[in-house]
């Protein structure tokens, strides 16, 4: 019952928020001082496209009639775009939903092999550090990963691009794909297609040298424990101890640190997709950006804001098979 | 207190010291109306406290004694001289150097090569120096903006939120969810176009724009420990006084959160930096005043990237932001420790002998996300 009640809970806080999120970029389309409309407007003018023409091609592309009084235009749009029509991109000439479609796969490649990698390599790096507590190896990596903490990652992707694609020529310096090869399911295609992802995947995973910290000071605590005191007393194993005592118990805190890093990770592919000109979802966000194509960059945001949610909802959701402890409770 | 005439021409003479003055005074002293005073409330102290003796103890008590408590921990001296290093350069700095301009030295000069031009020039011959010098003011009032906006509108959300309850309580946290699952970037991003033509030239509206979608995070944590905190039994005895809630949350309960506060400071504007230099870099924000992400814009967009013999032009203005973050780093960290009392403790009882940069980890309070 309880569980049942926490659930759906958990459901009306995600709808709220994608309803929030709609209708905030409602706000910025139509009511916020230096609205979207108004640029579209005297953009078209620009052009010499006669005002009543204007009107409605921004109709068609912004799925707001900018003629209707603001409760209704508003109505309007809520009930387009979750029914997914977020309108036509201008530069593109087809529906954003097609464009952000077809680069929605290339982000979450990326970013769902950056996650995992980070997140396999600082826990097992972490469990190390905190076994070793206090030795070289502890102490140097720490130290890197408060220097690594400190450098954003997207200064760091310039710096492996420069060195490893153009000095090196290791890496392709660019694009999601190589050019002239039949996309396919066969072996050139697809390692071709790791090798382009590679940098962009590895200058987010020496970045987060931050889940191996965390992992670290969650080990450490759990090594103070008294159950483990009891659990080598009662003879167990170090292997047993190790697994079944403190990488569970540890492991566990790591999980909401995920969370957050999903949306962090959302986000910053912007910038990581425009240093290395990876066509994904952020990557036509920001050229949309500066080509002022504004359906296709309101489409990227909202795009990018259900795609956080969603993970959120499954990873929340989830939690309860992961911790049986929180099963009951929340 | 009124003085008789006939005592007044006894202070001529000099030699009487203040003390013995004030108690003659007292023991004499008579009220118009002929009463004498008895009432302790109306005698003076024996000492008296000067504003200077004041302002001493203020200092001692808010600079001084903080102070010397962080100076004991090697990562806050390091932290904080990179920190007052970076002001420096802010103000007097630009003093010190002279503004570039185009074509003043040669197209591309290797660094370290002149005296003139000790870290190199662009592709246009501006000298990388000057350049990086000169947008340091402009990113320190970004950074003091966006980190005190923050964490000012984190904590008051967060802290009315905890204590409030109820159906304010529940209104505030789910805006605050809402923030927090916000992608911060893009929307950041978002709005920094539509309000370019009010941001442009204005280092501290941009500094208000990145807080838009960066204080959930610490509002959330604030209102958890406001949780706790509210069941104290000194908040209970305030609300017994009748304090007004206004009076209970800022000048009882806020001050035990303040460590926290202060520590998010630094990590708050960190995140101001990246994000800022991002949004810069990304060619987003027009600008009038060049900072560390123009610089990387004009280099990317010159394919420094691709060139053999530029790549000083990147490495200058990254050189400056991640130094700068990691003062603001260290900073935070021993701030964390300092505050923190269970990471003290702990320190204290189980390691007589562990060095000092052994609990970096224990960032409790002091969230590390290095991403945007």
């Amino acid at each position: 019952m309880v569980t049942i009640d926490w659930r759906i809970r958990r459901l009306g806080q995600a709808a709220f928020t994608v309803w929030a999120v709609i209708s905030l970029s409602f706000v910025m389309v139509r009511m916020m001082p230096g609205n979207i409309m108004g640029a579209m407007v005297t953009r078209m003018a620009q052009q010499g496209i006669n005002p009543a023409q204007a009107r409605e091609l921004i109709e068609l592309r912004m799925t707001i009639d900018p003629d209707q009084p603001i409760p209704a235009a508003y109505v309007d749009y809520l009930l387009s775009t979750l029914q997914g029509n977020l309108g036509q991109s201008i530069y593109y000439g087809e529906p954003v939903t097609q464009v952000l479609g077809k680069a929605l796969p290339w982000t979450l490649f990326v970013l769902s092999w950056a996650i995992f990698i980070s997140f396999f390599i600082g826990i097992a790096f972490g469990a190390l550090m905190a076994y070793w507590e206090g030795s070289k190896f502890d102490i140097g990596l720490t130290s890197y990963a408060v220097v690594m903490g400190s450098i954003p990652f997207y200064v760091l992707a310039i710096l492996l691009l420069i060195f490893l694609s153009y000095r090196l020529g290791w890496f392709p310096n660019g694009g999601r794909q190589p050019i002239g090869v039949e996309p396919g399911f066969n072996l050139i295609y697809i390692s071709a297609i790791i090798h382009h992802a590679a940098l962009p995947v590895i200058s987010m995973l020496v970045a987060s040298g931050v889940a191996s910290l965390g992992m670290r000071g969650n080990s450490i605590r759990v090594l103070g424990e008294d159950y483990l005191r009891v659990a080598r007393l009662r003879g167990l194993s170090d292997m047993t101890i190790s697994t079944q005592y403190v990488a569970r118990n540890a492991v566990l805190p790591m999980y909401t640190t995920l969370l957050i890093s999903i949306g962090e990770m959302f986000g910053g592919s912007v910038v990581l997709e425009q240093v290395f000109q990876y066509r994904g979802l952020g990557w036509y966000m920001l050229s949309a950006t500066h080509q002022r194509d504004y359906p296709l960059m309101m489409g990227g945001f909202l795009v990018i804001t259900l795609a956080i949610v969603i993970s959120l909802l499954i990873a929340d959701m989830t939690y309860g098979y992961v911790d049986p402890r929180a099963r009951g409770q929340e | 207190m009124t003085r008789n005439t006939d005592q007044s021409t006894d202070e001529t003479d000099d030699q009487m010291d203040l003390e013995n003055t004030l108690s003659d005074e007292t023991e004499r002293s008579v009220e118009t109306d002929g009463g004498s005073v008895n009432s302790p409330f109306e005698v003076v102290s024996e000492f008296e406290e000067t504003r200077r003796d004041r302002y001493r103890k203020m200092y001692d008590a808010y600079i001084y004694a903080p102070i010397a408590i962080i100076w004991r921990d090697w990562r806050a001296r390091i932290g904080f001289t990179i920190v007052i290093l970076y002001l420096l350069t802010g103000t007097v700095g630009t003093l010190l150097v002279e503004p570039t301009g185009v074509t003043e030295g040669p197209a591309l000069a290797a660094p370290f090569e002149t005296t003139e031009y000790i870290l190199g020039t662009d592709d246009q011959g501006r000298d990388l120096l000057a350049m990086t010098v000169h947008s340091t003011s402009t990113i320190l009032k970004m950074v003091f903006a966006g980190a005190v906006c923050t964490v000012g509108l984190g904590t008051v959300v967060g802290a009315v939120a905890g204590y409030k309850g109820g159906m304010t309580d529940t209104v505030l946290s789910s805006i605050t969810d809402v923030f927090i699952n916000l992608p911060g970037f893009p929307l950041v991003m978002v709005l920094g176009l539509l309000l370019d033509d009010y941001i442009l030239g204005n280092p501290w509206a941009v500094g208000l724009l990145l807080s838009v979608a960066a204080w959930g995070g610490l509002a959330r944590a604030i209102r958890s420990q406001m949780l706790t905190l509210r069941e104290e039994s000194f908040v209970e005895a305030s609300q017994a006084m009748g304090l007004r809630t206004h009076t209970i949350v800022f000048k009882e309960i806020l001050p035990h959160l303040m460590p926290y506060v202060v520590i998010n400071l630094s990590n708050a504007g960190r995140k101001v930096i990246f994000e800022a230099v991002a949004l810069y870099y990304l060619g987003i924000l027009s600008f009038e005043n060049l900072n560390w992400g123009n610089i990387l814009n004009l280099a990317y967009s010159a394919n420094a990237h691709a060139r053999p013999g530029a790549l000083h032009w990147f490495l200058v203005p990254m050189f400056a932001i991640v130094f700068f973050s990691i003062g603001l780093t260290l900073l935070g960290q021993s701030l964390d420790r300092v505050f923190n009392p269970r990471v003290r403790a702990r320190h204290e009882k189980t390691t007589a002998d562990i060095d000092a940069e052994d609990d970096v980890s224990e960032t409790n309070t002091n969230d590390m996300a290095g991403g945007i």
